[in-house]
Formats: structure tokens, C-alpha cells, sequence
């Protein structure tokens, strides 16, 4: 229990609003994207400046207060619901200032609790560009996206979010503040201890101010819609085009019964009888070479057996197409009450294997499943489609889940893409890795937060 | 006490078709307006629906909170507009607070509000009568624009607010009903003005009449017409709203009619929607009156240009005019292109668009008077979008907007006016 003494402690340090103790307050920080029972936290703490940040962390170390630190809450694999007992949850949201866009060196320095949209709104502003376009880009953080190294579905070509990490300064579970890499092109000074930071999910330490990398942004794009009567003519297509050394900024797959949810919800007039279509956007500096990669891409999809191909004239054509991958998830959520969206990768050659796989296990534990992602890296999100509060069908959610996740590290891929680790994923970590890695990873942990508090269970259990 | 939770939660339970549905994925944060100002949890539908599934499980012991933070939302509906699965979060907030309030009994001053005044509607317009006339007692002229007024001495209570002053003659009085047959148009609708045209914006409902009878559409508007209900249905008061359902619906059944129009975003919501979503309790009879009644709703821009298809998009000159889209309007009824192509029909103006047009002006009915400052707080968004848009004329179709930016506007001495839709557009008649 926290004491009184503290709690007057927390209240007096960040102000009374910004200390949430109320029971209908607290239910309202158990949860997060993920499927997993909600756990209620102690007490919700928001500071709002850097020294209250620290002063925060520190106050909680010495209190032995268990810390889950919280961006938006829209983790895919419980990384930001916090510990089971006594544990407080830190809010992001009071730190969310875009604190420097340098147009001349091509960085920004962020406070983790900048939304991702907004800040790639205000690059944008300045002619520049930030790649990484996590779907809830809307309302996610930058810090969570660090945390989660996030990815997107421009990840293909740009990257995920550990690509554009040029530093971090965080404070480490005793409040002390640990500055790593910095806002030089080149910075190869100590540990690179920033990429350790990276996707550790708030397990080694919180971020204070982060450093991104900007690039130019592309100045043209073409986007076409091919379909396929075989989900293996879409997938040899897929890597028939990186073979032929285009690298589209955009390569999304959208499997049959995804296919038909989307028509069902949008009536869009995708054909409801193809195996599965592929959405490709290629981008980049100069109209005519991005058209010409165009025709090139239109042409490999024609010889790989697309039924059809559909290009974009303009923008308004453009978006239409688009509009059927947006709508996927949508389309998939509406259909039964509990949306299971999963993050399996496989390397791109498995992805017939990996979607026959899945349709599989749907078939076998009698599951509607409908499986898109990010074909140009693998990075499948098999979605099944259940009702939590039926039990028996839950339990045949899980072992489904299992099985999807054994298929994807046989076929040499891995636990996740872009959604992390957290509590969900973490009794296969082991399988990914070695138990050395694991017993490695829990050492360091050990060093830097002996007392075991920064968001504890997650990735690495314990 | 104990069995009464255990009720309570099994009332809730039959909201949990609706809740699954919600996956916490967390995007009505990105349009919650209450959500931007106090960055809380709670008060965004991922986290009111967390709540009220905990308070179904028995999981919580805390109505009072419960209550609280269902009371903090603007019911405007953005969430629901930009809910990827699709969750019916209005229905769920108002059954929800009906269940809560019901439970924690309602305020004394509501009980009195809706019980005593609201459904006794020649008793409420008696006291608004008197209040009309003693109203300059206590108020002085705030912005003569605008025509808001602000209270003569420092009380709490009004906490600076400018508001618009109760009409000399409420539209009651100087049109106590109308019935008259089609002309050319073919159309005959009936019209429903709502509490606060009639009492406090006349003006607009002569607007609306003026326009009706000059593309000779045969109107019905009878006298006795009661509160469409929303105050006490956001209170959580059921009885008083089904009272009030139940009295307008005898009113207007009376006649034959086409559409029943309204030129109040709230009001049309509010009939064409939630009348038809409370009515689950009522017999199969009543529900079909009321579904039968609620069907020929519409709101007045919407009936003028795709039923009468009276604007012609002029290019305009002169004053600037922008426009404010009423939530319940735009993301309840999906009407919003219709006022504009009014607006855009006035030879007389020129129409700029402001920045987030649709994005809520803050007012939310019983919300301004229970969170002022964070009412205030979203409301001084819109008024640096409608300056920033450099209109001399603010229009939008929904009263209730009309009193929220009036305030706004009116505490920063702009002098912008603030104006329904149909009164523009009567102008150019």
C-alpha cells in the first residue's frame, strides 16, 4: 500500500490533478490494446517537467513502487499494463513537447510523450519527413513507439522507429540521468547504449528526451492494387519485385476472408474471389523515375500471375485504393465482438506457408481468421475474430495463438514485427532466442534497476 | 444496498453486447475534445467503457466516480465517428448514466428542473416569461454584435459567462402555431422550434417560416410543443424524457405531414436517434409511433437542399461568413455539406471555411454548467479557428453552438456575429 506520507509526497511534487488515486480513475489506466486481463494500478502519477520526471522515478525506487510507464495505451502486447501488485503507472502525456526541428542537421528532439502524427505534421510543415507510420499514429506516442520500436507500413523501405533513434536521455530506475548517443550524423562515442533503449519497453529505463533522425521527403509516388488467384503468385511477386532492386515504400497483402470483410463492411468492389490482392506504392525523389518503377512493378505483377492490376491516376484514385487496406481492420473489428490482432513475420519467402499455416489452424480450432500485413517485410497480422467473454471459444483463441507463433520461428520468422514483447508474447522469447539470451538479458536488467521495479514481468518475465 | 448493486450490475451487463465491441485501441483520443483539455484517461470512451465494464463485473465499489466521469463528456460524438470497430459509444454513455443516475438518484435541482418545469411545459414557459421580462434587472449588454449580455454583479455561479438574453417575445408568442396546406412545392412538414429558438433565438424560427412559405411549403406548428427531451436524457432522468416523447408525439400526430423539421442540431439528433434507441421498454405500439414519427425527422438545411434542392452555390461577395459544424449535426446526422451550399447561396457573402470546423464548440448542454472551465477551454479553440478564418459572420445550425461560440466571442470582445444558417439564407429571400 502506498502511505499517506507518500501519496502527500507525489501531490505536493507534481500537483493534486496530476496525481490520480481514485478508484474510477485508476480502472481507467489497467488496460491497453492487447487482450489480457486488466490490472488496476496503485495510484496514476503525470509529471510534467524533466525534474519531476526524475524526482518521480526516484521517490518510487525508494519506495519499492513497481513502474509501468504509459505514452497512449495503445500497446499490442500488454506492454504498458502495469505489474500486479502496487504498481504505479507514469504518464507520458504532461511531457509532450516537440522540443527542436532542425532543418540544417536533420534531427528533432521530442519529450516521449509527443504524438507521433502530430510531430510528423509539424516535419512536415518544414518540408522534412519522420518514416515510421504505426496505425495508431493518431494518438501513439513517440516515446511508446521507442519503447515498442514501433514499426509501420512503410517499414519496407524507411524502416521501423529504431532506424530514425539517434539518442536518448532517459533516467535509470534510481533517478539518476544517462544520456546516450546524441545529434551528430556520426556519433559512435561509449555503449551504444540509445539502441539498447530501443524496444526494451520500459524495462531499462524513462525516457526523458529523445533524439529522431529526419530525412527528405520523397516527392512523388504511384500506388497500384494487383490481384491474385494464388496466394503463392502474390508472395513470389513480392519478392520477384525486391529482386528486381525496387524497394516500394509500401507492399501490403490482403488475404481472401480479409478480402471479403472489407467488401461486406465498405462495398468498395474488391473482388471478393481472390486469393488475395496486394497494395504496392512505390515513392521517391524524381516523377519519372517513380513511374517508371511504376510500370516496372505494374509489369512484374502481370508476369507473376496477377489476374489484374489497377494503377492509380491521381490522388482521388490513389486514396481509393488505399481505402480497402485502411478498412481492413475495421472491417475485421466489426465482424464478432473481440478483436485478436496478431504481429507473426516471416521472411518473405514463407508467406504462402505462413498464411496456408494459418488458415489451417483457423480451420482446425474452428476460428475466423483474417490475415493482412506488410508482405514486403514479412510482417503478417493474422486477426481472429472471437468473442472474449465466451470461454471455451477464448481457450481455442489461445492454443491457435500458440500454434501461429511456433508455425511463424519454424519458418524462420519471428515473435513480432512491430508490436513487441511485453507479457504476451513472452513464454516463446526463449524459443526465438537461447536461454542464455534470456539469462543474459535479466543480468543486465539486474545492473541497471537491481531493485527489479521498471515495468517488471514484461519481455523477459521475472 | 447490496442488492441494489447487484441490479445495477445486471443492468450493466446487458450493455456488454455494446461494450466487447470497444478493442481499447485507443483512437477516440485523437478527437475526444474533453480528452485534449484534461489528457485523462477516463474521460475518453476507451476508458469510460473500461469503467462501466469493471462496474458490471462488481469489480468496483465507486458509483459515485462512476457517475462522474460518465457526467464528463460532451455526448458530441466524435468517438463514435472515429471508432475503428464501429462501438455505439452515445447508446452506451446515455443507457449508462439513465442505469448510474438512476441508481444514485437524481440532484434535487435537476429533479426540479425536469419534474417540475421541462415536462409541464405551460409552467416552464410562464417562468421563462417572467424571466424574460425581470432578466435586465440583474444583466447589462455584454457585445452589441453579438447581443450577449453578462451579469450585473460578480456571482460564482455565472463563473464570467456572457450569455444571450431570454427573447422579449418568445417565437411562441409572436407565432403560436401555424397549419397551412401545400402550395407549389407539394410539401407539407410539420415544425418543431425547440426550447431555445423559441425562447432565446425567435429570429431563426420566423427564418425558417419565412423561408417554408416562400417555396410554398404547407407547415404545421402546433402550439403545446414540449422539450425534445435531451437535458433529461443526458441527466439520466428516463421518466421525464418519456414524458416528454409521449406529449410531442400526441402533439404532432395530429396531423398528416411529410418531414418533421427542426432547425436544432440536438433537437434532430435527439428525435430522429435517441428517440427511437430509449423507446425498448415501451410497448410494441408505442415503439412503432415512435419510430414511425422519428423516421420523417430532418433537419432544416438538409430539408431545403435535398428535398426543396433550393440552393444555387453562388460566388459571393462581401461579408465573410464561415460555419461551425454542429456535432450532432455532422457526426450524428451526416449533414454538412447542406448549410454550406446555403450559405455559399447568399449573393451577399463570401464563405471561408475555418480551421476544424467540426470539431465540438464545447457547449454540450448540462456540460457547460457542470465544467465550465473545461467547456470554456475547448470553446476558446473554436473562437481562435473562427478569428483565425478573418468571417465577420459566424453561422452554424444549432442554437445551442449559437450560445457556446456567442460566449466565447462575446468574453473577447470579437466583433463577429454569430447567426443560424436559415436566418442567411432568409435573407436572401
Amino acid at each position: 500500500m502506498i502511505s499517506t506520507s507518500l501519496l502527500t509526497e507525489f501531490k505536493t511534487l507534481l500537483g493534486k490533478d496530476n496525481v490520480l488515486d481514485s478508484e474510477s480513475d485508476r480502472h481507467s489506466y489497467s488496460y491497453d490494446a492487447a487482450v489480457l486481463d486488466a490490472v488496476i494500478p496503485e495510484l496514476v502519477l503525470r509529471p510534467t517537467n524533466s525534474e519531476q520526471l526524475g524526482r518521480t522515478v526516484a521517490l518510487c525506487n525508494e519506495n519499492k513502487l513497481p513502474m509501468t510507464v504509459r505514452g497512449a495505451g495503445t500497446n499490442l502486447s500488454g506492454g504498458t499494463i502495469p505489474t500486479k501488485e502496487h504498481g504505479v503507472v507514469i504518464l507520458t502525456n504532461g511531457l509532450n513537447k516537440i522540443l527542436e526541428i532542425n532543418e540544417q542537421d536533420l534531427y528533432a528532439v521530442v519529450q516521449p510523450g509527443a504524438v507521433t502524427a502530430k510531430f510528423a505534421a509539424e516535419v512536415a510543415k518544414r518540408g522534412l519527413f519522420y518514416p515510421p507510420d504505426p496505425g495508431s499514429q493518431a494518438v501513439s506516442t513517440l516515446g511508446g513507439n521507442v519503447a515498442e520500436n514501433a514499426g509501420g507500413l512503410r517499414g519496407l523501405k524507411y524502416g521501423v522507429t529504431k532506424d530514425y533513434v539517434m539518442g536518448v536521455n532517459f533516467w535509470n530506475a534510481e533517478g539518476e540521468y544517462i544520456k546516450s548517443g546524441g545529434k551528430t550524423v556520426k556519433c559512435v562515442t561509449g555503449l551504444n547504449i540509445a539502441q539498447l533503449m530501443v524496444g526494451s519497453e520500459g524495462t531499462l529505463g524513462v525516457f526523458d528526451e529523445i533524439i529522431l533522425k529526419l530525412v527528405p521527403p520523397p516527392v512523388a509516388s504511384k500506388a497500384m492494387l494487383a490481384e491474385f488467384d494464388d496466394i503463392a503468385k502474390a508472395s513470389e511477386t513480392v519478392a520477384a519485385i525486391i529482386a528486381n532492386k525496387i524497394v516500394p515504400c509500401t507492399l501490403e497483402l490482403l488475404d481472401n476472408a480479409t478480402i471479403n470483410y472489407v467488401e461486406d463492411f465498405t462495398k468498395a468492389g474488391l473482388p471478393r474471389d481472390a486469393a488475395a490482392i496486394l497494395l504496392i506504392e512505390v515513392d521517391g525523389g524524381h516523377i519519372a523515375l517513380v513511374e517508371d518503377d511504376a510500370e516496372k512493378v505494374l509489369d512484374i505483377c502481370k508476369k507473376h500471375g496477377a489476374k489484374r492490376v489497377q494503377m492509380a491516376k491521381d490522388a482521388a484514385e490513389k486514396n481509393k485504393l488505399w481505402e480497402a487496406r485502411r478498412n481492413a481492420l475495421p472491417a475485421l473489428a466489426r465482424a464478432r465482438p473481440t478483436t485478436v490482432l496478431e504481429d507473426a513475420t516471416v521472411p518473405r519467402s514463407q508467406i504462402p506457408a505462413m498464411i496456408t499455416a494459418i488458415n489451417n489452424i483457423g480451420a482446425k480450432y474452428k476460428l475466423q481468421i483474417g490475415t493482412f500485413g506488410h508482405a514486403g517485410d514479412g510482417n503478417l497480422h493474422p486477426t481472429i475474430l472471437t468473442d472474449r467473454r465466451d470461454k471455451e471459444e477464448f481457450h481455442r483463441v489461445e492454443q491457435a495463438v500458440d500454434e501461429i507463433f511456433d508455425v511463424a520461428l519454424s519458418l524462420g520468422g519471428t515473435l513480432s514485427g512491430e508490436h513487441g514483447i511485453g507479457t504476451a508474447k513472452s513464454k516463446w522469447l526463449e524459443k526465438e532466442t537461447s536461454k542464455a539470451t534470456i539469462i543474459y538479458s535479466r543480468r543486465l536488467k539486474k545492473a541497471v534497476d537491481p531493485n527489479y521495479l521498471l515495468n517488471p514481468g514484461k519481455i523477459i518475465g521475472g | 444496498m447490496t442488492a441494489d448493486v447487484h441490479q445495477l450490475a445486471k443492468m450493466l451487463h446487458e450493455l456488454d453486447d455494446q461494450m466487447v465491441a470497444c478493442m481499447k485501441c485507443g483512437m477516440c483520443q485523437a478527437v475526444c475534445p474533453v480528452f485534449a483539455e484534461t489528457m485523462n484517461e477516463g474521460d475518453v470512451a476507451r476508458g469510460k467503457i473500461a469503467l462501466l465494464e469493471n462496474l458490471s463485473h462488481e469489480m468496483i465499489k465507486d458509483p459515485v466516480g462512476v457517475q462522474d466521469k460518465l457526467n464528463m463528456c460532451l455526448l458530441c460524438g466524435s468517438c463514435a465517428a472515429n471508432c475503428p470497430s464501429g462501438v455505439k459509444v452515445l447508446d452506451i454513455f446515455l443507457k449508462a448514466r439513465v442505469i448510474v443516475n438512476t441508481y444514485m438518484g437524481l440532484p434535487a435541482v435537476k429533479k426540479a428542473i425536469f419534474q417540475g418545469l421541462l415536462t409541464k411545459p405551460g409552467v416552464f414557459n410562464s417562468v421563462m416569461d417572467v424571466a424574460s421580462k425581470f432578466q435586465g434587472v440583474f444583466t447589462k449588454s455584454a457585445n452589441e454584435v453579438i447581443g450577449s449580455s453578462c451579469s450585473r454583479i460578480d456571482l460564482a455561479v455565472i463563473e464570467g459567462r456572457h450569455f444571450m438574453p431570454l427573447a422579449k417575445k418568445s417565437l411562441r408568442k409572436l407565432e403560436p402555431s401555424r397549419n397551412t396546406r401545400p402550395g407549389k412545392s407539394g410539401y407539407r412538414v410539420a415544425f418543431f422550434p425547440g426550447c431555445v429558438i423559441d425562447k432565446i433565438f425567435p429570429q431563426v424560427g420566423q427564418a425558417v417560416l419565412k423561408a417554408l412559405t416562400h417555396h410554398e411549403v404547407g407547415i404545421f406548428m402546433p402550439s403545446g410543443q414540449a422539450c425534445c427531451g435531451i437535458p433529461a436524457l443526458a441527466s439520466g432522468d428516463k421518466g421525464s424524457f418519456d414524458k416528454l416523447v409521449k406529449r410531442n408525439l400526441e402533439i404532432f400526430e395530429k396531423e398528416n405531414f411529410d418531414y418533421l423539421l427542426t432547425a436544432c442540431a440536438t433537437c434532430t439528433a435527439t428525435m430522429h436517434e435517441l428517440w427511437p434507441l430509449m423507446s425498448g421498454d415501451k410497448t410494441q405500439s408505442m415503439q412503432d409511433r415512435i419510430a414511425a414519427m422519428s423516421a420523417k425527422v430532418m433537419d432544416v438545411n438538409q430539408f431545403m437542399v435535398d428535398v426543396l434542392k433550393v440552393s444555387m452555390p453562388v460566388e459571393g461577395h462581401g461579408t465573410k461568413v464561415t460555419y461551425h459544424d454542429p456535432c450532432h449535426l455532422k457526426k450524428s446526422m451526416k449533414v454538412s455539406e447542406q448549410p454550406r451550399a446555403l450559405l455559399k447561396s447568399n449573393p451577399n457573402m463570401e464563405f471561408v471555411e475555418m480551421s476544424d470546423a467540426d470539431r465540438c464548440c464545447g457547449c454540450g448542454g448540462s456540460f457547460n454548467l457542470q465544467h465550465y472551465k473545461v467547456s470554456k477551454d475547448i470553446g476558446a479553440q473554436k473562437r481562435d479557428n473562427i478569428v483565425a478564418s478573418g468571417a465577420q459572420v459566424v453561422a452554424t445550425g444549432c442554437p445551442a453552438c449559437m450560445l457556446q461560440i456567442s460566449d466565447m466571442l462575446s468574453q473577447h470582445k470579437d466583433q463577429i456575429a454569430v447567426k443560424h444558417v436559415m436566418e442567411i439564407y432568409a435573407e436572401t429571400l
